[in-house]
């Protein structure tokens, strides 16, 4: 059991920036994420897009943004648990204790949610058949790529993990990529990989064609594909792939007992407080009259949840608000001083 | 000023105003429109806003932008009238445009 002085649902640019507040004003705090990297939207949905309205930064990327603020927490030492997603959140003694799915837990007076739309999930195959098969025979990454050795494996998608893996697994396994259109939105050079693999027969690839049906018993057998002119193949498979990119599910966080307006969480705009007492929600997951969603909401949102938090990890002590260009305090904190 | 029918899979079918400059996912979003999830606000970057549009408007609309094709690949069963509905933005020309709503969106 990990005791901080708050946790933070979220490494998105709010969560980080939020951390490094609590930090500041003397508190611990310790990061938990879903992704396997730090950044939140900004890393996985667009770390290449400029950005133009971050207060002082006339132009960044997603990317840029996000190691301008890992940067910004340097001084400071901060766990971060990434590919974990919180799964349980309940009272105890006063204070909130959490779980996550890989079996980490926590005990604090303080959650601050920084989750964005919610945690990122890989987008599934749309047949209903496939859920049976679901982390058997079809799935939606590679942990042991030994499995494939000798076997039948059906990829679809056109990004780079399709494309990578098509190329990766067409060593061991016999190999059909199949994917909705004739473009390929993977690296160019994956994609002339492909259709060279292609030319000498080491992969069969379908493109114009999606998932219609999985057919099996207990193990999977094949799968009808369908092209764009209706006219279905039957491709005999050992195992399937799906490459979809990831959506946004809000996921457990529903279940907190937490007052939601549609896929955000009501707050007050004093401390971001949700009607759950210690439990705090910032940036895009956060609704309340006028809310803007712009990463710098997002900034004011996590440094006034922060202050916040003050008051229930430290009920004996008074904050005191203080500059970083004059604070002796905050200085010894960011290590500007001795 | 448009007239925009916006039919959800299930047959219901919702015909809004929406104003010139605003894109047809705002206008679902802005009326409580069920079916469009928009979860990245209209930066094309998730793929929860995707809609069908009607055969007879396909060649009518705003061509798709630069990487929505990309997106689309993403989307819960895309088809070949699909679009992302924060990349059509209304004008005049798009009264009485018809657009389908997926099952779902994620």
């Amino acid at each position: 059991m990990i005791k901080t002085d708050a946790l933070i649902i979220g490494a998105g640019p709010t969560g980080l920036f939020t951390a490094h507040q609590l930090k500041l004003i003397g508190l611990s705090c310790e990061v938990v994420d879903n992704l396997d990297k730090i950044g939140g939207q900004c890393i996985e949905l667009y770390p290449d897009k400029p950005i133009y309205d971050i207060p002082a930064v006339p132009e960044c990327t997603g990317e840029e943004l996000t190691n301008n603020l890992i940067n910004q927490l340097k001084p400071f030492d901060i766990k971060f648990h990434l590919s974990e997603r919180v799964e349980e959140v309940k009272k105890s003694n006063g204070n909130w204790n959490v779980k996550t799915n890989k079996g980490s837990e926590f005990n604090t007076p303080n959650i601050i949610i920084a989750g964005g739309v919610g945690s990122f999930e890989p987008r599934k195959f749309v047949p209903k058949e496939c859920i049976k098969y679901e982390n058997k025979s079809i799935l939606y990454s590679v942990k042991d790529k030994s499995i494939f050795k000798g076997k039948i494996v059906s990829i679809f998608g056109g990004g780079d993990s399709a494309l990578d893996w098509a190329v990766e697994l067409s060593k061991v396994a016999k190999v059909n990529l199949i994917h909705r259109r004739d473009e390929f939105r993977g690296a160019q050079s994956t994609v002339n990989k492909i259709l060279e693999l292609k030319k000498d027969g080491t992969i069969d690839l379908f493109t114009k064609y999606q998932l219609k049906n999985v057919k099996g018993d207990n193990k999977l057998e094949s799968i009808d594909i369908v092209h764009d002119n209706n006219e279905i193949k039957n491709l005999k498979t050992d195992y399937v792939l799906g490459f979809f990119g990831l959506i946004m599910q809000l996921g457990p966080i529903a279940n907190w007992g937490l007052n939601l307006d549609k896929k955000t969480i009501s707050v007050d705009t004093e401390k971001f407080e949700t009607n759950q007492k210690g439990i705090y929600a910032v940036g895009d997951i956060c609704t309340y009259p006028g809310k803007l969603k712009l990463i710098l909401s997002g900034f004011h949102e996590g440094a006034l949840a922060a202050r916040a938090c003050f008051k229930l990890a430290r009920p004996n002590e008074k904050y005191r608000f203080e500059f970083t260009t004059t604070s002796t305090n905050l200085l010894k904190r960011l290590g500007k001083k001795e | 000023m448009a007239k925009i029918t916006y039919i959800e899979h299930n047959g219901k079918s919702h015909t809004i105003n929406v104003e010139n400059g605003l894109t047809v996912m705002e206008g679902a979003v802005q009326n409580d429109i069920p079916g469009i999830d928009a979860d990245c606000g209209g930066s094309m970057a998730c793929a929860t806003c995707h809609v069908y549009v009607k055969e007879n408007w396909f060649n009518k609309i705003p061509s798709k932008a630069e990487g929505e094709e990309d997106m689309l690949d993403q989307a819960y069963e895309p088809k070949a009238n699909s679009r992302l509905s924060c990349q059509l933005t209304v004008s005049d020309e798009l009264d009485g445009l018809i657009v389908n709503l997926p099952e779902k969106q994620v």
